[in-house]
This record gives structure tokens, sequence and C-alpha cells, in this order.
């Protein structure tokens, strides 16, 4: 199969899918006993009973909820996703706007992870049993166990509060100007304004969280590169290679690493979905404006045009990733390519 | 994977004996002795109200063990279930299931978990339930895919020869040869589940207020960042006993998989 044609099919197979999503996050935000006014109210308000009417009308409350659904599922087809409760804009706008703030830390975590844990991997798969072995299969087991709201506190405590080498929560010091807006990207933004001090200033920020989010990427990522490699130099054609009089770098930089990183970029793509997807935990503990927190803050708040277009775009973050992933595997893997 | 076996087994006693073992109790206020450090009355330090950062530590083992497990426990069942009838009937059943687990699958897990949580509202029940709803498709993938590839088996066949209804089939002779694999899978899990029964305590979608939850200790602690100890210790807790889980799993799943046996 060419592969635009399987291209063409994974997206056709994306729409039930999306709907799907629709009705689960629908579900979600509707038949169960939360009550949104409860939540978006204050006490005086909810104890007034015309109040409280006028806010189920305005939020289509007041509906039966299969009419909601049809109504919510005919703006998504204009890209309207309706008004979040809380922040009483478009949820479209705020999707926007916190969108890259997740984009460039995911990013440089998942950079960081790559790095480290593919460059783990081999290492501890080829001195296999010796006692860099041993540290690297003991980091990546740590880093896969870490809580990271607790590690997150931690380094906070250590190089913020004690040490004061790294910045707090937040994007950027208070007394910073964000750059002007190209990308929303703020180190990118910063570079292109020629702002050094801003890029500086943004990436020291970039630092902890991003450090944090890779501990556990990177963890996963080692462990998987270690035995997907140790898995390949067990192969008959590595042996081949070698009983040739292949020097053992080449051996293992050209004839090993290249079959055992393919599982290794399923991995990688898997994570960076994840990651992509909003890292609730350590975005609500860096104060960090993205997609995590405001999910978060969607949830808590029953704020349900918030939560169904977050869960929209997290869910069309994933599939991507994944499809990525899978033409990414179709590429690297010549058995598939002809299969 | 025997240290891990050992500060699991350390942990279960600690659960079973916390009355006996902490000097406290989790809710016993001394408001005079009120943030203090780590010291001699006090191993692990006190909370803003004077609690006794040990005890509740220790009282916390009884709620992050169990309700993980439950978590794991419920999730495996419902998902074993609906696998196998899935993989045993086939068919349109099957297909239909199935988009439903990927449309789960779909949602980052905290991302539901949490949506799930805040909509029952936060308690330790409420809390599980969430876990379940997104974890429940991971089993039922696997235990789908291996009924289909056992009930293909000639002594299927032969127990269908002689007559049994498809419930004895599917519960006596096909799914005694899946569960192997899922075992192991959930125990692999334990250690996930513990962290992500925290993160959402610590989100403040678990445990109620007061409750000595470790993940909810943790968040309690961000409020007294220079008194380190509230946060720093409850977090410890959490730390060793997923390390521990985890070196279980892996020891596990190394004993299931032969390849990873001839290699050691």
């Amino acid at each position: 199969m060419p592969l635009y044609v399987y291209i063409l099919r994974r997206l056709a197979l994306m729409i039930p899918l999306l709907i799907g999503i629709t009705l689960v996050s629908f579900l979600i935000a509707n038949a169960i006993p939360g009550d949104p006014v409860a939540a978006n109210l204050g006490q005086r308000a909810m104890s007034d009973p015309e109040i409280v009417e006028a806010f189920r009308r305005e939020w289509g409350l007041d509906k039966p909820v299969v009419i909601q659904y049809i109504t919510y599922l005919n703006n998504l087809l204009h890209g309207n996703l309706g008004r979040s409760i809380k922040s009483r804009r478009p949820v479209m706008d705020d999707l926007k706007s916190f969108l890259p703030a997740t984009f460039e830390l995911s990013t440089f975590a998942i950079v960081i992870g790559m790095v480290l844990g593919v460059a783990f991997g081999i290492s501890s798969a080829v001195w296999r049993n010796t006692v860099l072995d041993f540290v690297v299969r003991l980091i990546s087991i740590l880093g896969v166990s870490t809580p990271v709201f607790w590690l997150a506190l931690i380094l906070l405590f250590i190089f913020y509060s004690r040490l004061h080498w790294l910045p707090g929560p937040g994007r950027l010091d208070v007394t910073v100007m964000p750059p002007p807006t190209f990308t929303g990207l703020y180190t990118l933004d910063s570079l292109l304004a020629g702002q050094w001090g801003t890029f500086l200033n943004a990436l020291k920020h970039l630092i902890l969280p991003g450090f944090v989010l890779a501990s556990y990427t990177t963890g996963l990522i080692a462990r998987v590169t270690r035995s997907s490699m140790l898995e390949v130099l067990g192969q008959e054609y590595v042996r081949t290679a070698r009983s040739k009089g292949l020097h053992e770098r080449v051996v293992i930089m050209r004839h090993a690493l290249a079959n055992a990183l393919i599982p290794v970029v399923t991995v990688i793509g898997l994570s960076y979905g994840n990651l992509l997807s909003g890292a609730v935990l350590t975005e609500t503990i860096f104060a960090w404006p993205g997609i995590g927190r405001y999910a978060f803050r969607a949830s808590v708040s029953l704020d349900f045009p918030a939560i169904m277009g977050v869960s929209l775009l997290i869910s069309l973050i994933f599939v991507a990733t994944n499809l990525v992933v899978d033409v990414l595997y179709h590429l690297l893997d010549p058995r598939l390519r002809t299969g | 994977m025997v240290l891990g076996i050992f500060v699991v087994v350390m942990w279960v006693l600690i659960a079973i004996f916390t009355p006996q073992l902490a000097p406290y109790g989790p809710l016993e206020q001394n408001i005079p002795e009120r943030l203090q450090e780590p010291g001699p009355g006090h191993l692990m330090g006190t909370d803003q109200l004077g609690r006794d950062v040990l005890s509740r530590v220790l009282y916390g083992s009884r709620i992050s063990l169990p309700f993980s497990l439950l978590v794991i426990i419920v999730a495996f069942v419902l998902g074993t279930i609906v696998g196998a009838i899935a993989g045993y009937i086939g068919g349109i059943w099957d297909e239909l299931m199935m988009r439903i687990t990927e449309v789960f699958m779909a949602f980052p897990t905290i991302i539901l978990a949490m949506a799930v949580a805040a909509a029952l509202g936060p308690s330790l029940i409420n809390a599980v339930i969430a876990m379940v709803v997104v974890w429940w498709p991971n089993y039922a993938r696997v235990v789908r895919g291996l009924v289909i590839g056992t009930k293909k088996n000639e002594y299927v066949e032969a127990a269908r020869a002689i007559g049994a209804s498809d419930f004895r089939i599917l519960a006596r002779t096909i799914l005694p040869n899946c569960v192997a694999p899922g075992i192991v899978m959930a125990t692999v899990d334990i250690g996930n589940a513990i962290l992500m029964f925290a993160g959402l305590s610590f989100l403040g979608l678990g445990a109620e207020p007061s409750t000595p939850e470790w993940g909810r200790m943790v968040s309690d602690g961000i409020d007294f960042f220079d008194q380190w100890w509230m946060s720093a210790f409850p977090g410890l807790a959490i730390f060793s006993l997923v390390v521990a889980f985890n070196f279980i799993g892996d020891g596990i799943r190394d004993l299931a998989d032969p390849r990873m046996r001839r290699q050691r």
C-alpha cells in the first residue's frame, strides 16, 4: 500500500474516533452529578433563583441533553467550540493562547529526554552488566518512579528558594516584558525580536519544569533503548558484521543502532504526544500557562465548554502524534514498506 | 526484585500495624508545637496544625496502598470481562467494544481521570472510579487479543464438542490460559496507579482535606515552602513504594519473558 493511501485511510478512521471523543467528553460533562451552576456561581447568586435561571439559559443548560449535544456538534463544524464559562472568552481563543506555552515546554522536555534517554540506553546495553549499566538502570527506574509534583517541589526548594540559581514559577520574571508575539514561544519570539535578555530569562524559566517533565520520559526512553539494543545485539547480522572484522564502533553505530532505534521512535513519539497534551501536574506547580493547567482549571470549575474543547484538542494531538509515529515507522522499517 | 519485595512487605506491615507504630494519631493536633523541624520529639517534624508528620506518613500507607490496588483489581476484572466477551463473540460486538476502548484511550489518562474526578466531586472512592474509567481499556484490549488467540486451540473445540456452554468454555477453558499475561501487566501497573492516585489527590481531586493521604500531604506542604519536611517525607513514601513496585514489576516481566531470562 502506498504511503499516502495509508495516511488517508488513517485520517478517515480518525473521524469516528473524534465523534466518539466528543460524545465521551459530553457525557462526562453532563451525565455526572456535578453541578456547573454551583461550581461557577457564588453562594449569594445561588440563593437567587432568577440568577440561577439566567445562568442556565445563557449556557443552554435548560435544554435537553440531546439538543445540547447536537448544537455543540453543529458549532464544532463551524470551528466554534463555545465560550468558556470561567474565562468568558471563546474556548478556541483560550486554547490558542495556552497551546504555545505547552508546546515550548514539552519540546524542551522531549529533547532532554531523547538525548539523555538514548545515550543512557545505548551505553547501558553496550557495556552490559558493568557498573555503568547498573547506574543507568537505577536512574531510569528512579525516573519512572518519582512523583513529578514532589520532584518539582524539591527542585524548586533547592535551586530557587535556597541556592537562587534558577527562577521560580512562571514563563518569565515579573519584571520582564513578554516578547512581541509571532509564534507564542517566548524563546523563539525573543530571538526573532533580538531581545537577548528576554531570551535568557525565558530559557532559565524552562530549565526546572523541563527537567521535571523529562525525568519520566528519560527513564522510559532509556529502558526501551536498552532492551531494544540488547535484542538487536544478539541478532545474527550483528554477529556477521563482527565476524567480517568490522570495528566494534561501526557495528554498534551502523548495524545495530539503526534497527534498535525503531521501537525507540515509537516511545519518543508517544511520550511527546503525552507531554503536548499537557503536563497537568508540572504546569500547575510551575504556574505554566499551558493546556494542562487550563484543563485542570476547567475540570475543577466544571466549565464544560472548556473541558470539551480541551479534551478534543488533546485527543487530536494524541491521535495525530500516533499517526506521525506510525508513518515514521513505515519509513524506518523497510519490511513494512514492502509488506 | 528482592529489594522491591522487601520494601513492599515493609509497607504492608506498616499499614497493618500503624496504630501500634505511629507515635501520635494522624489527626492529633498540637498547635503550640506547630511547624517544628524534624528532631527527637517528631522524627519528621510537625505540620501547620502541630500534627506529627511521621504518624501521618505511616497512616497514609493505609490509604495509598489499598486504594491503588483496588483501582488495578477493579480495572483488571472489568477489562477482562469486556475483553473476553468481545474476543469470544467477535463480529460487530467486538468491533464496537474495541472502538469504545479506543475512544477512552485517545484521552491522556490524567486528563480523563481529572475530568471524571472533578465531575464526581473529590473523594477517595471517586478518585478510584475515575482511575478505573481510565484504566480498564488497557486490560480489555490485551485480554481480547489473548482470547482470540486461545479460542482457535483444539482443546476449545473439544470442550465445545462435549457440549460445554459458551459461558463455561470462556470461563473454564479459555480464560485460565489468558490471565497470566494480564496479571503481569497489572503488577507492572501498580506503581503507576499509586503515582496517579497521589497525583489526583495532590490536585485536590482525591482525598478530602486533612486526610493523611500522601499526595494530599505534599500539596498541603506547598503553602509552607520553607518547612520542607511537610512535603518531602510523604513524597519520599510515595517514591519508595513506587520504586519497589517497579522493581518487582521488572522482575516479573523478565521472568515472564523467556528471552530476557536467557540473556541474564
